[in-house]
């Protein structure tokens, strides 16, 4: 039956447009179809890429048109790999990183754990935990700030009925160390449904035959755990780690209105310092330095866990 | 075929006479969003009538507002012919040839800068500083300063208790030191079954906040930015003992007096604080105290308004706002813009400016004898506007004032390192920016 129908729409191909592609390749005719995207990708990708390179080794401010653009080589990596804010920055971002994903990975599959039970009420407890990962970061950044002020937010009312700490003694976004953790907490509020999501796709894929074949084997359910969930999930979760890594990586909006990098620069992550080094101070050249440090660092990790997770999938 | 090229040509010819027309008749005027900002819409109106030019207005929040229009400015965009900029920018926008320069228009239209109070224009007009290369006129007059509980210093079972305590009457702060012992006294004090606190001060780390606030202590503490015989030369200056001391006091200012979790404050939160009745003294921009007198908690004579306190030594300067208006080089209705500013420099707008709340710079207006009683508010803000000091306004002042919220955000508020540290760090950052300016 499928036959006959192409054969129609072929013969429908309007007889000047039939003319035109008459004699090329299937190649040609592909080719045809993909340049438009490829062109595309060239001009808003490839190209800024090529040109932020070339402009990292430069001292250019885009605020100073008319000054002379001078060559200066080597010397803005040089700057950077050497600075200890950035470094210090580096630091902040990997441990918000580290954190946040580990924390959304055990609670995202403990999560998906529960869910993936049949149990009443199962959808509208999902839809419910998945509502934070509907909301904008820039709502998310202002309603955490309230809640987190410590006068009239619900979070330090929390921490002192349950450890007698006064409400008002405390700043989660203030000076005593708690700024990095109260982002942490944020990030992870809003993201763990999405990795919970990940994995319940992963659990709802194993067949059930397989802890049925167990079951027979008089495999103890942690054995089941350990020997049949936890690897036949491990892709699904390594592509959920892998997508928040990158996403986190580059966090910017949410924390920026959450702390603005402060106290000090406690939570200034690589993100909004390369913010302030390009669009606030304009020093072009030197953020188009740092901007590829940064690409040269995510792509590279990225690049090895890939590899890893391609492994995993093999196995 | 060819009727209908012609027909086109014809359609496009109109278009582009209609475009051309409607922006000879338009201004578009960029601002922050602000109460100043909505008394200027209202007083454009009479320009509007005059001068039969529409005019639309642009206006940014604070926090935005550098980001945006700097932006805005740098990429040669056409969105402003007029920007009311902060005085910060008056070099890059000279430098970079964003604004238009007004001396051969001044000299034309016999528009004198010795008719504005000098320090405006100084500070919101010059570039270099100190020379007649005018680039704005002044528009805005602003600066840091305090406004009190009037009402809650005037209770006797307040000021029993403050005497008690100090052994002197509790009176509007003339010194820094008085006006922290004021603070710690006001600090958890229960007011009408409500705790309340010391001071609302800038804390702000993202954009110009905690500069802001700190500076505005440290000029009266001896800080300067540069030797003044030696521009650029930092050391000694930046750092001296009564900067450090400066910065001291600032911190400690914060660690005792100041209401929970304000770690990250600037502008709106203090006027928020102060109206809900949270604290006792609030450092603020002057352009804040209109509101004040109209609000239903604070208006009605329950607020004064203080100069900012004398510092150890006696000396006494204040942060300097405000802003310039200038007109946009890349504009394309320079005559237009070049009206408004003609029309905005009349002594009688300039009158009406100031009694709908915008703070006038011209002379005739705040030397006025009337000016000083016609508000609580005007003799504060006179006696202020002689007293200022401003950032850094050097093309480069966007980095300059990063690496000081930066570093005065470490010591202030995270409590990183000592005061001396931080301004050693200072000195460092900002000897970078010059020499990668080629200042140094």
């Amino acid at each position: 039956m499928a036959t006959p129908s192409i054969d129609r729409l072929a013969r429908a191909t309007p007889p000047s447009l039939a003319r035109k592609v008459r004699g090329l390749s299937d190649r040609a005719i592909a080719w045809i179809f993909v340049a438009p995207t490829i062109l595309l990708l060239l001009a808003i990708n490839i190209f800024p890429l090529i040109w932020t390179i070339r402009l990292s080794f430069t001292n250019y401010a885009a605020n100073k048109t008319n000054a002379e653009v001078k060559w200066v080589g080597l010397k803005n990596y040089e700057r950077i790999l050497t600075d200890e804010d950035i470094w210090s920055n580096m630091t902040t971002t990997a441990h918000f990183l580290i954190w946040t994903i580990v924390l959304q990975v055990i609670i995202g599959f403990t999560l998906a754990w529960l869910i993936n039970r049949k149990f009443k009420g199962n959808d509208l407890l999902t839809t419910l935990i998945v509502v934070p990962m509907m909301l904008s970061p820039a709502v998310v950044g202002n309603f955490w700030t309230f809640l987190y002020q410590p006068q009239i937010g619900v979070v330090n009312y929390i921490v002192e009925f349950f450890t007698g700490i006064p409400a008002a003694s405390f700043s989660m976004l203030g000076p005593g160390g708690l700024a990095p953790w109260s982002i942490i907490i944020v990030d992870t509020w809003m993201w763990t449904p999405f990795v919970m999501l990940i994995c319940l796709a992963g659990l709802r894929s194993i067949p059930d035959y397989i802890y049925e074949a167990a079951e027979v084997d008089r495999a103890s359910k942690w054995r089941q755990f350990w020997t049949i969930t936890v690897p036949m999930v491990l892709p699904f979760l390594m592509l959920a780690v892998l997508f928040r890594g990158i996403e986190n990586f580059k966090m910017f909006d949410m924390v920026n209105l959450l702390t603005g990098g402060g106290p000090g620069d406690e939570t200034l992550l690589t993100s909004i310092d390369l913010k302030r080094e390009a669009f606030e101070k304009w020093r072009t050249g030197y953020s188009s330095a740092y901007a590829i440090i940064l690409f040269v660092t995510v792509f590279g990790l990225a690049s090895i866990y890939v590899k890893a997770l391609n492994k995993v999938k093999e196995r | 075929m060819k009727r209908m090229t012609l027909a086109a040509s014809a359609v496009a010819a109109l278009v582009g006479a209609t475009q051309a027309s409607a922006q000879d008749n338009e201004l578009t005027l960029c601002w922050a969003a602000w109460d100043p900002a909505n008394a200027l819409v209202e007083l454009s109106k009479d320009f509007e009538a005059q001068s039969g030019t529409k005019m639309n207005f642009e206006f940014v929040p604070w926090p935005n507002f550098a980001d945006r229009m700097l932006n805005e400015l740098n990429s040669g965009g056409q969105l402003c012919d007029l920007m009311i900029g902060d005085s910060q920018w008056i070099g890059g926008a000279a430098e970079n040839g964003w604004y238009v320069k007004l001396n051969d228009f001044f000299d034309k239209e016999g528009i004198s800068m010795d008719a504005f109070v000098p320090a405006t224009v100084t500070g919101y007009s010059e570039w270099p500083k100190g020379t007649p290369n005018y680039w704005s006129l002044p528009a805005f007059g602003d600066v840091v300063g305090w406004t009190y509980r009037k009402d809650w210093f005037e209770r006797p079972e307040i000021q029993a208790a403050f005497k008690e305590k100090y052994g002197r009457d509790l009176t509007p702060p003339a010194t820094m030191a008085e006006l922290k012992e004021v603070a710690e006294f006001f600090q958890g004090r229960d007011i009408d079954g409500k705790t309340v606190y010391g001071a609302s001060i800038y804390t702000e780390r993202g954009s110009e906040g905690i500069t802001m606030g700190a500076m505005d202590v440290l000029y009266s503490f001896g800080f300067k930015y540069d030797n003044p015989d030696k521009p650029y030369d930092m050391e000694g200056f930046v750092n001296s003992d009564g900067a450090i001391a400066g910065l001291e006091f600032y911190k400690s200012l914060y660690d005792c007096c100041v209401a929970p979790g304000t770690s990250n404050t600037y502008m709106g939160e203090g006027i928020d604080a102060y109206k809900s009745g949270q604290v006792a003294m609030q450092m603020n921009f002057a352009f804040t105290w209109p509101g004040f007198e109209v609000d239903p908690n604070v208006g009605g004579g329950k607020t004064g308004y203080l100069v900012n306190p004398k510092g150890p030594n006696g000396d006494q300067f204040a942060q300097l706002g405000g802003q310039g208006i200038s007109v946009v080089a890349n504009t394309d209705n320079m005559d237009g813009a070049l009206a408004y500013v003609k029309w905005f420099a009349q002594q009688d707008v300039q009158q009406k400016w100031w009694s709908m709340g915008g703070f006038s710079c011209l002379k005739a207006v705040v030397e006025d004898p009337a000016f000083a009683t016609s508000q609580p508010y005007a003799q504060t803000f006179l006696d202020s506007m002689a007293i200022v000091k401003d950032f850094w306004a050097e093309p480069s002042y966007a980095s300059l004032l990063q690496a000081s919220q930066a570093r005065v955000h470490d010591y202030v508020v995270a409590g990183n390192g000592t005061a001396k540290e931080a301004l050693d760090g200072l000195i460092a950052d900002w000897t970078e920016v010059f020499m990668d300016e080629g200042k140094l």
